[in-house]
């Protein structure tokens, strides 16, 4: 295992500590906790406040651009630890720097080993939302320990009774058939460990499933034959429609599409796409997933996503991307011949770039109903009371 | 039962070409018009090797061509099945029927007829004093159904199925890729290989509760039987009940396919999940229908190889019962992603975990079963050892994936796909080669090499987990199922995977040598060759036994062997 994997669930098992605490304790407990971790001197910055937009040293000169026509500027400024917030975001993460200078867009280079597989790598892809990060807690640090102890402990029994009863050192079989106290006891002693596993994991379900507030983003994913559209509906519902960029020296998977590695902000191969979808970083935003053909499954093993789409229904669920970035998936149900290259890249981007974005394309507009500080309240109210009373952000864990 | 044998008695003297008490049918009659558990237990086990090969190097060309990333070998691939020039579409296109034809064979042709059909016939009657199953013409055409549902798949490779030649829409059929998704007769041929071998499974099932019910001999009460019959006897159950589910839900595939009706179809007010829903309340059970035999297979070995009686009879019985059971209400647990509502998830979260109780009971159990033993390592016990370790591996991944929202992350992973090979291609297959060790010289007659049997073991053993071991690092850097070419990331762990595919290959060739050593020059089995511990009425036979045995039926005593 390498250092930056050790340091990363280090970092893991101090806020798995405070969240098991959390977990395990009463509502106000846990908020209590928080408080705490709040004035034993942690910055207050690195206590994220989702949906927190960037602030005026951040942005573009796109997004600059537009703060007159949003009118959203004073809004935005009232929000709590707004600068904070964005230097916490954009500490150690260079990809972060805006890159527009023309007012356009342009879009981001992903950071090498984050939100894509990495060569060689045992464990979970780094997780950039909070359920990715409660789920990785789940998996590292309750699974694996239980997993490990099992294996190993019926892999020693296995040892010790092949070295101790085989026939040389225990030449007369005894004839003990029935130990009725054992056996309650291998039968109750499994009961409360799943019990134990259950506890955390229900509870992961029950964050999964917490609806979107009202006011957010709606992204309308479709799965096609074999590529990604993305709608959306709240910006004058433009779509992009987002093919798997050719790999060089391989037959042409997509005509009319460039190859990869041809434009310097390109990601690895396989994964990399034509145009993005690209959604506002630190807000909920509500996917809604469908399929036009055969069922497809949209997921980012980054951003702990997975949702079917099929075909004839709308499967809805929460996206929230903590941090910047470009994160890599792939469709996950069979559908076909090319279902290995129908790949999906997921790029977040401050909502001020993001809206520079979304101007890009014919039609696109910015909701005037919906501007980001108006969204933070809510969203910051939705967030659970164990997931704010995790200690350091990621930018902290990060910069570590 | 009487009746049958003076018949055939009868038939032989007449004949006058018994010069041993085995009046055996000629040639033809003998296998093609078999009615004898045993002979067709011989022929469900050559057919299950035949497809096994088949369905292996399936597999090798699937790791060839996952060797490296890129497209390498389909292209070659595509010709062997007939295509002329094939372009890029329909040379994917053979991927989907490789990963299609190598779960659909193992499962059906391989797993199933091996240990239900081979090891189940043969020994279920023997063990319980049986002088044959209780409908032995149902016993043939249950073979046989088998058979040609084989030679349907075999044929569906040939013919068109959409984007190219074969039906590729993975063992799991789903909706509408297999409906609207892939026009041509493929997928029907495919279908149609489905219906056979399960209405073929559903006659043997009913063979067996039928046998186990009422031909147990005198003094063998439900309580004495051996776990192996306790095994096959729940295994029937499943069987019975789960695979009419799957023929309803293949044949409204097939009327939608074929007869316009919409039942997988929104356009028309269907649903493709329902299939799912239909198709994972047969497929779940079918899981616990490859693994359970082989947990009575090892209950028999531990306990043989040990000197001892089972530990806990009763409760590895109805642990086994439990399974059953509790395996019929987590189907969906193979359906996190698709859209599950909060409750429907925690539920079947909830219950899926519940089965890891009477899993870990038997694992404890077999430990304690040798626990003040007087162990004995012939090589089915080795291999007995091998499938309790790998069993449990397999077993604690699985407790990963029952959790829904952990599921989330590893659902369609490579993960799952190490899992379920831990427990099948590992467990299942491993208790297989355990069985096969364990029964071979009572079956033939003659004698296998340990010593190659040992290296088998242990080849296959280090073959096998470096092939799915780095699978679980794949699953957890997100690699997706069913993928021919994959990004750089995940090079490594696939060149590993597949070198221990050409460790596990080498393992199989020493296998067959073993088998045709035996044949050649393998000394005479006795009747009862692993000694003492072996108490089971099989042992209590001629090595091979007669053509039909317990004519007079055995009388069973109090307190004599589990």
């Amino acid at each position: 295992m390498n250092f930056a994997l050790t340091a990363r669930t280090m970092g893991r098992t101090m806020k798995a500590v405070s969240l098991a605490i959390a977990l395990l304790a009463a509502p106000q407990f846990a908020l209590a906790q928080a408080a705490a971790d709040q004035s034993a001197g942690n910055p207050p910055a690195v206590a994220p406040a989702p949906g927190a937009p960037v602030a005026p040293s951040q942005m573009s000169d796109a997004a600059k651009a537009q703060k007159a026509m949003e009118g959203t500027e004073e809004e935005r400024a009232k929000a709590p630890t707004v600068e904070g917030m964005a230097n916490a975001v954009s500490a150690g993460d260079e990809s972060n720097k805006p890159s527009a200078t023309t007012g356009s867009y342009t879009p981001m280079a992903p950071t090498p080993g984050k939100g894509m597989p990495v060569e060689g790598a045992i464990g979970l892809q780094d997780q950039y939302s909070k359920l990715g990060e409660y789920g990785a807690w789940i998996h590292d640090w309750v699974l694996m320990p239980i997993m490990t102890l099992i294996s190993v402990l019926v892999l020693a029994l296995l040892v010790f009774i092949a070295l101790r009863f085989n026939k040389r050192a225990n030449p007369v079989a005894s004839k003990t058939s029935h130990n009725t106290l054992l056996e309650v006891v291998w039968t109750l002693l499994p009961v409360l460990i799943l019990i134990g596993i259950a506890v955390p994991s229900i509870d992961l379900i029950a964050k999964q499933y917490k609806p979107a507030p009202k006011e957010a983003l709606t992204i309308k994913v479709t799965g096609n034959q074999w590529f990604w559209t993305y709608g959306y509906p709240d910006n004058g519902d433009f779509e992009v429609i987002s093919n798997m960029l050719n790999i060089p020296g391989e037959p042409t998977i997509n005509n009319g599409v460039r190859e990869v590695g041809s434009k310097p902000w390109d990601g690895p191969s396989h994964l990399e796409v034509d145009n993005r979808m690209v959604v506002p970083v630190g807000e909920p935003i509500r996917l809604q997933i469908t399929a036009a053909d055969v069922i497809h499954s949209f997921a980012v093993p980054s951003l702990w996503f997975k949702l079917d789409a099929v075909p004839g229904r709308i499967n809805e669920k929460v996206l929230f991307v903590e941090k910047p970035g470009v994160y890599y998936g792939q469709c996950s149900e069979l559908c076909g011949a090319k279902h290995g290259y129908m790949p999906i890249a997921v790029e977040a981007l401050p909502r001020a770039q993001f809206n520079a974005w979304v101007l890009t394309h014919a039609g696109g507009t910015i909701a005037p109903k919906k501007p980001a500080a108006a969204l933070a309240a809510p969203a910051a109210e939705a967030a659970p009371a164990a997931d704010a009373s995790e200690p350091a952000g990621d930018a902290t864990a990060e910069a570590e | 039962m009487a009746t049958t044998a003076d018949h055939f008695q009868a038939h032989a003297d007449h004949h006058d070409h018994g010069h041993d008490h085995d009046h055996k049918p000629a040639f033809f009659a003998r296998w093609f018009m078999s009615t004898n558990h045993k002979d067709i237990g011989t022929m469900y086990l050559i057919f299950a090797i035949f497809a096994g090969v088949i369905g292996g190097a399936i597999s090798g060309m699937m790791r060839a061509e996952l060797m490296h990333p890129g497209i390498q070998y389909l292209g070659t691939f595509a010709r062997w099945f007939g295509a002329q020039n094939p372009d890029f579409n329909s040379t994917l296109h053979v991927w989907n029927v490789l990963i299609t034809a190598h779960g659909l064979i193992m499962v059906f042709f391989m797993v199933m007829p091996a240990i239900i059909g081979g090891f189940g016939n043969w020994f279920v009657p023997l063990m319980i004093g049986a002088p044959d199953m209780a409908f032995p013409r149902m016993n043939n055409i249950s073979f046989w159904l088998t058979v040609f549902g084989f030679l349907s798949l075999m044929t569906s490779a040939f013919v068109p199925g959409g984007t190219g030649l074969g039906a590729g829409t993975g063992w799991t059929v789903y909706a509408p890729l297999s409906t609207s998704g892939s026009p041509g007769p493929a997928v029907d041929f495919g279908i149609f290989a489905l219906h056979l071998a399960g209405a073929g499974s559903i006659m043997g099932a009913i063979n067996f509760i039928t046998t186990i019910f009422n031909m147990r001999a005198p003094g063998m009460t439900m309580h004495k039987m051996p776990l192996f019959v306790w095994s096959v006897l729940v295994t029937a159950f499943l069987l019975l009940l789960s695979l009419p589910v799957l023929a309803a839900a293949i044949t409204m595939l097939l009327t939608d396919r074929n007869f316009g009706t919409t039942f997988f179809d929104a356009s028309g007010g269907g649903d493709p999940i329902l299939y799912q829903h239909l198709f994972w309340f047969f497929g779940h059970p079918e899981v616990y229908i490859m693994i359970l035999p082989g947990f009575g297979i090892i209950s028999q070995i531990v306990s043989t190889f040990s000197k001892k009686p089972v530990f806990g009879y009763l409760g590895m019985a109805y642990a086994m019962v439990a399974i059953g059971v509790v395996g019929f209400v987590v189907w969906a647990h193979h359906m996190y992603t698709t859209g599950l509502s909060v409750d429907t998830k925690m539920y079947f979260t909830a219950a899926t975990m519940v089965i890891a109780v009477p899993t870990g009971i038997k694992i404890f159990s077999w430990i304690a079963t040798m626990w003040g033993g007087s162990l004995e390592f012939k090589s089915p016990m080795v291999w007995a050892i091998g499938f309790i370790f790998l069993f449990t591996v397999g077993g604690v991944t699985g407790v990963v994936l029952a959790n829904g929202g952990v599921d989330d992350y590893m659902q369609d992973t490579y993960y799952v796909v190490a899992h379920f090979h831990y427990v099948l291609s590992l467990g299942a297959v491993t208790s297989l080669f355990a069985g096969f060790y364990y029964w071979f010289p009572k079956m033939s007659g003659k004698w296998h090499s340990e010593f190659l049997a040992h290296v088998h073991f242990w080849v296959f053993f280090v073959g096998v987990n470096l092939i799915f071991f780095p699978m679980h690092f794949l699953g957890l850097q997100g690699m997706p199922r069913r993928y021919p070419d994959y990004a750089e990331g995940y090079a490594h762990w696939n060149y590993v995977a597949t070198i221990g595919y050409m460790i596990m290959g080498v393992s199989i060739v020493i296998w067959l040598i073993n088998i045709a050593y035996a044949f050649i020059a393998g000394r005479k089995a006795e009747g009862n060759y692993w000694g003492e511990g072996a108490t089971t009425l099989e042992w209590t036979l001629s090595s091979p036994p007669p053509f039909h045995q317990f004519e007079t039926l055995p009388v069973i005593e109090d307190a004599v062997h589990h």
